[in-house]
């Protein structure tokens, strides 16, 4: 790096040994669009002599060219990687820079103050251990400005320096200065930050970046640089708390070895120590540490180990690993607070995987607490959670995991939320504490139970879903088909969609969220009927992939058959038995599917009927084939 | 906080783990992550010093087991004789599976970077190689040694960075990563390029192979080397297939390489630097940066983001 090479130590080994020394500080820059985060962090790197000579010479050529600063150098652009971002000189994406000066190690996150690109930031922020967040000096806090203070808090991140940037345009005013930083200082107390730094600066003309400024001699606090090179790095924490090992991978080199890799969350371990496998609760002893190929007697925090037990023990992908006198706690149903990150929002009663340190879970999201208004810090009420919001909600597992709160430990109490059908990152999650509910209600163990039931009548019960556009044809393949079952003498039960609105659902509409509850009770119904040793044949529109999904988690394997009743919109239309496809059209009907409300088709169901090919008649006959092949019915 | 665990961890001392020991973990960690998340992931192994500083780590990460993945060289014909030889050593030693892919279409056109450029040069064989490769044998995660300190669109990529069906990478759309939660769900024939190295640097790749003294190509040590000069970059003439000019002759200079690819598209650095700690004291009194050697990235600004999103590394 340009250093001066009078300043660097010409023993190599010397030298190594002092890097290994240092410590890495990983922070980031964030703060409202345009508040400077890029160019301060290029002045600072750039200042701090870390740059190589033909990224200068680039940024130079790139600056008199295009760069929005005139004859000085456009400090942004060293950021600011992708095409686009130059182009419209925004961030768009986190940046990660890495630095190093005669004390510390530093990654740096630049990342976007836009609205729109808020996940990335908090992409960016999920890692860091400290915080500069920027302010206009001439703009003074803005929504954006809360909304990042708001998530570096809720991330746990402690220490925050505010640069009060372009300081060059309020004439380096101390008054200016005083109200920003008063008014921060006030809003971070709100926010439980504890530890803020004001630092006044210009990005541009580097005033107190690298170098102390003349021309705010009335300054007396850090630069930036030497805030950065101070302050604490809280790794020892991680080893104090208790021993929290995710277990990764089980490796089974061969019939002697297995072996349980991960990645050390906190604490440490020893060999000969007793441990505990959550959430099951089993128990071994550590015969065996692997640092990679060598034996160690000892592991801690942030090492990535293989561990050998005593006992054949029961330990997969997703376990825990603890001290059986410091546990996780054991749940299944939590009170977390969620960052929501897809335009899609994020609905009451929808089911999302979810991924907790190694384990994957499918979490059902209960009812929404309250969102969080970052301006006032107010609690409003709130059905859904739409992009870019923070809200506080009840999150139902498929199984108990153990956990902590994310208070006390980052990587056992942090999760993130999978959409089921796009795969895509949906939200990010903080867990608080689990809610004791579910061991209150305790489930009634019955004597007759589904078995017993379903022998009396002589079939296998089951439900069959039958999805589709309205007007595909639905009821009256439905219909057709219970009637034949009924001919045979088998016990069954239609719920159709429009049946159940007049009645259980009549106070729902057809709102997204609307729709999803719709689903979920029927769903809970039919599941009852289902237990009740009945055929139920549910016909319902039920557009969305995830609901059809959380419907078939509610049912034992191979009891719940998904029939898609596939017609072409075209069909469906040209068909439009009630009429409703035209009043949908001339915008009398809203949220109607097909037309302004989207319909997912299934990916793999278990029986396909194309109206277009087949009539309803020999549709439910090819049903009752199919439940013959499947043997819940006994063959004619 | 909570209450310390009455364990024998109370009495335990503080183990401070230095920079590399935690930059070792994190790329383990993720190395675990991929073989227990995806379902048939291969490691792009290039012979240069951040592949061999992955293949090293990966060694470690599934110890005393063999490598859960094959290694994938793309191959173009134009590498240097000693990554060959290195390469071939690399795939007689237990436990690996190496295979090694050549665009056939590359072949049958006879692509080089003589008559074709650079650019086409490396789109034939690298881009298209590396995406028909992937395609042949349904990877569905390629571990690539690619750091985030190379390059400024490298700095905006994901450690988990997704491609669709065609191999895109969508640089304005990436899926949030937080902490160390990788989403590695996708749909049929989408895939992943993973990065266990995304937080090293040039120099952390240099302490690591020193410290832990992994066999590296001796072309990043300084020797005597017939060399031209093309472009202004040191050109190293590695085998008889060079074309000179009327009256070019190479010169012997000692250099060395801080990077390595095709033999005609790599420049070489006049150096001295002839043991590893004198590469990391040249490394620290270096002004320029590793890629100002590639002549393939200088093709345009924006050259290394356009690559990435038809598929290149
Ligand atoms: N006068 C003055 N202008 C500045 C200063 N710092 C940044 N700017 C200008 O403010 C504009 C925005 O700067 P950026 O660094 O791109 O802002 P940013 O916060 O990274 O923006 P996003 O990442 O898109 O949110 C550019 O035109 C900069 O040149 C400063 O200290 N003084
Ligand atoms: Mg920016």
């Amino acid at each position: 790096m340009a250093n001066d090479p009078d300043a660097i130590p010409f023993e190599v080994r010397e030298y190594l040994e002092a890097q290994q020394r240092k410590r890495l500080l990983r922070f980031i820059a964030c703060g409202s669009v345009d508040d400077g985060k890029s160019s301060l962090i290029g002045r600072l790197l750039y200042d701090a002599k870390t740059l190589f000579e033909d990224h200068l010479e680039t940024l130079q050529r790139e600056s008199r060219r295009a760069g929005s600063t005139g004859d000085a150098l456009d400090f942004a652009r060293l950021l600011d990687g992708l095409t686009a971002e130059r182009e419209q000189g925004i961030t768009i994406d986190v940046a990660y820079r890495f630095f190093a000066t005669e004390k510390r190690k530093f990654i740096v996150a630049d990342t976007p103050g836009h609205e729109q690109y808020t996940r990335n930031m908090v992409t960016g922020a999920s890692t860091a251990d400290a915080a500069l967040i920027l302010v206009d000096a001439r703009k003074g806090l803005l929504t954006q400005t809360r909304r990042h203070s708001f998530i570096v808090s809720l991330l746990g991140i402690r220490d925050v320096a505010l640069a009060i940037n372009k300081m060059d345009l309020v004439d380096y005013s101390e008054r200016r200065f005083a109200e920003i930083r008063d008014e921060y200082l006030e809003f971070a107390r709100h926010i439980g930050i504890g530890n803020v730094a004001c630092l006044p600066i210009s990005a541009i003309n580097g005033d107190n970046v690298v170098d102390r400024s003349a021309r705010t001699a009335w300054y007396h606090g850090p630069t930036l640089l030497e805030y950065l090179e101070s302050v604490e790095v809280d790794e020892d924490r991680m080893q104090r708390i208790p021993f929290r090992l995710p277990v990764q991978w089980v490796n089974r080199a061969n019939a002697d070895f297995r072996g349980f890799a991960g990645l050390i969350a906190s604490g440490a371990l020893r060999l000969g120590d007793p441990v505990r496998v959550g959430p099951a609760g089993t128990q071994s002893a550590v015969t065996r540490i692997l640092d990679g190929d060598r034996d160690v007697p000892v592991a801690v925090a942030g090492q990535s180990v293989t561990v050998c037990l005593r006992d054949e023990v029961d330990v997969s992908r997703g376990d825990v690993l603890s001290h059986p006198d410091s546990p996780p706690a054991v749940a299944d149903e939590f009170e977390a607070t969620v960052v929501w990150m897809h335009e899609q929002p994020m609905l009451r009663g929808r089911s999302y995987v979810m991924k907790i340190a190694t384990k994957t879970v499918a979490a059902t999201v209960m009812p929404l607490k309250y969102k969080i208004n970052v301006n006032t810090l107010e609690r409003l009420a709130a059905t859904r959670l739409e992009i870019n919001e923070i809200g506080v909600c009840d999150l139902e597992l498929d199984r108990s995991i153990a956990f902590d709160p994310y208070e006390e430990n980052r990587t056992t109490g942090a999760f993130i939320l999978i959409d089921r059908m796009t795969h895509q990152t949906v939200g990010a999650g903080m867990l608080r504490f689990a809610l004791r509910r579910s061991q209150n209600v305790h489930w009634q163990a019955l004597d007759v139970n589904k078995v017993a039931r379903a022998r009396l009548k002589g079939h296998e019960p089951c439900v069959l879903w039958f999805t589709g556009l309205s007007g595909a044809g639905k009821s009256t393949i439905a219909n057709l088909l219970e009637k034949r079952l009924h001919a045979r003498g088998q016990h069954t039960y239609l719920l159709d969609g429009d049946n159940v609105r007049h009645g259980l659902n009549k106070d729902l509409g057809f709102t997204d969220a609307d729709r999803v509850e719709n689903i979920r009770r029927v769903a809970e119904v039919a599941k009852l009927m289902v237990d009740a040793g009945l055929i139920v044949l549910v016909s319902f529109i039920s557009p969305f992939s995830s609901e059809r999904r959380m419907a078939r988690a509610l049912f034992a394997d191979g009891e719940f058959l998904e029939v898609f009743v596939d017609t072409p919109l075209s069909v469906a239309e040209g068909r439009d038995v009630k009429g409703l496809y035209r009043k949908a059209r001339q915008g009398q009907l809203r949220n109607f599917t097909g037309i302004d409300s989207p319909y997912e088709a299934p990916e793999s169901p278990e029986i396909r009927v194309e109206t277009t090919a087949v009539s309803a008649e020999e549709a439910a006959v090819v049903i009752l084939g199919e439940l013959e092949r499947r043997g819940i019915l006994a063959g004619a | 906080m909570s209450i310390l665990p009455r364990s024998s961890s109370t009495h335990f001392s503080m183990h401070h783990l230095t920079h590399l020991q935690r930059l070792e973990a994190e790329s383990i960690h993720v190395m675990r992550e991929v073989v227990a998340e995806t379902e048939n992931p291969v490691m792009l192994y290039s012979i240069g010093k951040d592949s061999s500083v992955m293949l090293h780590l990966a060694r470690k990460a599934f110890h005393p087991a063999p490598l859960p993945f094959p290694l994938l060289h793309v191959d173009t014909t134009w590498k240097f004789r000693e990554m060959y030889a290195m390469r071939d050593q690399v795939a007689r030693e237990p436990g690996i599976e190496l295979r090694v892919y050549r665009n056939p279409e590359a072949i049958e056109l006879g692509i080089n970077p003589f008559t074709h450029g650079s650019a086409v040069h490396t789109d034939v064989w690298k881009t298209q190689g590396l995406r028909r490769a992937l395609d042949e044998f349904g990877f569905d995660a390629a571990f690539g040694g690619a750091r985030r300190d190379e390059e400024k669109s490298r700095a905006k990529e994901r450690i988990f960075s997704f491609r669709t069906a065609q191999h895109h990478w969508d640089p304005k759309n990436q899926r949030p990563e937080l902490w160390n939660l990788y989403n590695a769900r996708k749909h049929r024939g989408e895939s992943f390029r993973v990065f266990p190295l995304s937080n090293w640097t040039e120099l952390d790749v240099w302490q690591y192979i020193h410290l832990e003294n992994i066999p590296i190509v001796s072309l990043y040590l300084a020797a005597e080397r017939p060399v031209v000069e093309r472009d202004g970059a040191l050109i190293v003439v590695d085998d008889d297939r060079m074309p000179l000019a009327a009256g070019e002759r190479p010169q012997l200079r000692r250099v060395r390489f801080r990077t390595l690819g095709c033999y005609p598209l790599t420049g070489a650095v006049e150096s001295d630097a002839d043991t590893l700690p004198a590469v990391i004291r040249e490394m620290l009194l270096a002004r320029t940066s590793e890629r100002q050697g590639r002549l393939i990235d200088q093709d345009s600004a924006s050259s290394m983001e356009k690559k990435k999103q038809e598929g290149y590394f």
